[in-house]
């Protein structure tokens, strides 16, 4: 069985998992580790949103 | 005047509140192993067991949803220098890794976009495993609570 995901769900997920791993190893505090695995994800999800437009705007 | 510039840009810190690496401790060390090759179990076996269980869910799901679609485990090799560096970022994930060898996971579709972003996961699964361990080490010598 293959799991099927589009490059955008992908990404996401990529994002989300990162994102958490990052704000548990980085940050010392249980609310510090929330609010930086929050803006990375936020990053993550805001540079896909830019590299998609990049990459439309080369095309065209 | 240069140097007396230069001085006066860099203000000196009192050696007392420099930052000094603890030594590593046996304990420690053997958290980074443990967490090396099992992931998040650094932070199991010293009882940090919410941070340990999180890790352990996103590397675990991060490893397998890569060998679920269809993702390349790479083996030892010495050819290309992305080859190569895919060997180790995949060698991180430690037990993980060696079970996919083990049970011949992970040959890789080339016909599928899929089993590209599979090869990614399972080598960011890898190296987020070593940021956890590392992690693991920290709270071992006492840098982090």
């Amino acid at each position: 069985m293959t799991i099927h995901l589009s490059h955008f769900s992908a990404a996401m997920t990529f994002a989300l998992f990162a994102s958490i791993v990052f704000g548990i190893t980085h940050r010392n505090t249980p609310r510090e580790m929330l609010r930086y695995g929050a803006k990375c994800f936020l990053f993550f999800f805001l540079g896909t949103l830019a590299g998609g437009w990049l990459m439309w705007l080369l095309r065209h | 005047m240069a140097k007396a510039a230069t001085k006066s840009a860099e203000p000196e810190v009192p050696p007392a509140k420099q930052e000094v690496e603890p030594p590593p401790t046996p304990k420690a060390v053997g958290a980074l192993l443990v967490g090396w090759f099992i992931p998040g179990g650094g932070h199991l076996v010293q009882r940090r067991w919410g941070r340990g269980a999180i890790l352990l869910v996103c590397i675990w799901t991060m490893f397998f949803l890569g060998l679920g679609m269809e993702g390349k485990v790479y083996a030892f090799n010495t050819g290309d220098l992305l080859d190569i560096l895919g060997f180790f970022g995949d060698l991180g994930a430690g037990g993980l890794y060696f079970l996919a060898r083990m049970m011949d996971w992970g040959h890789g579709a080339i016909n599928l976009a899929t089993a590209d972003y599979g090869r990614v996961f399972i080598i960011v699964a890898g190296l987020l495993n070593i940021i956890s361990a590392v992690d693991a080490y920290h709270i071992g010598v006492g840098k982090k609570p």
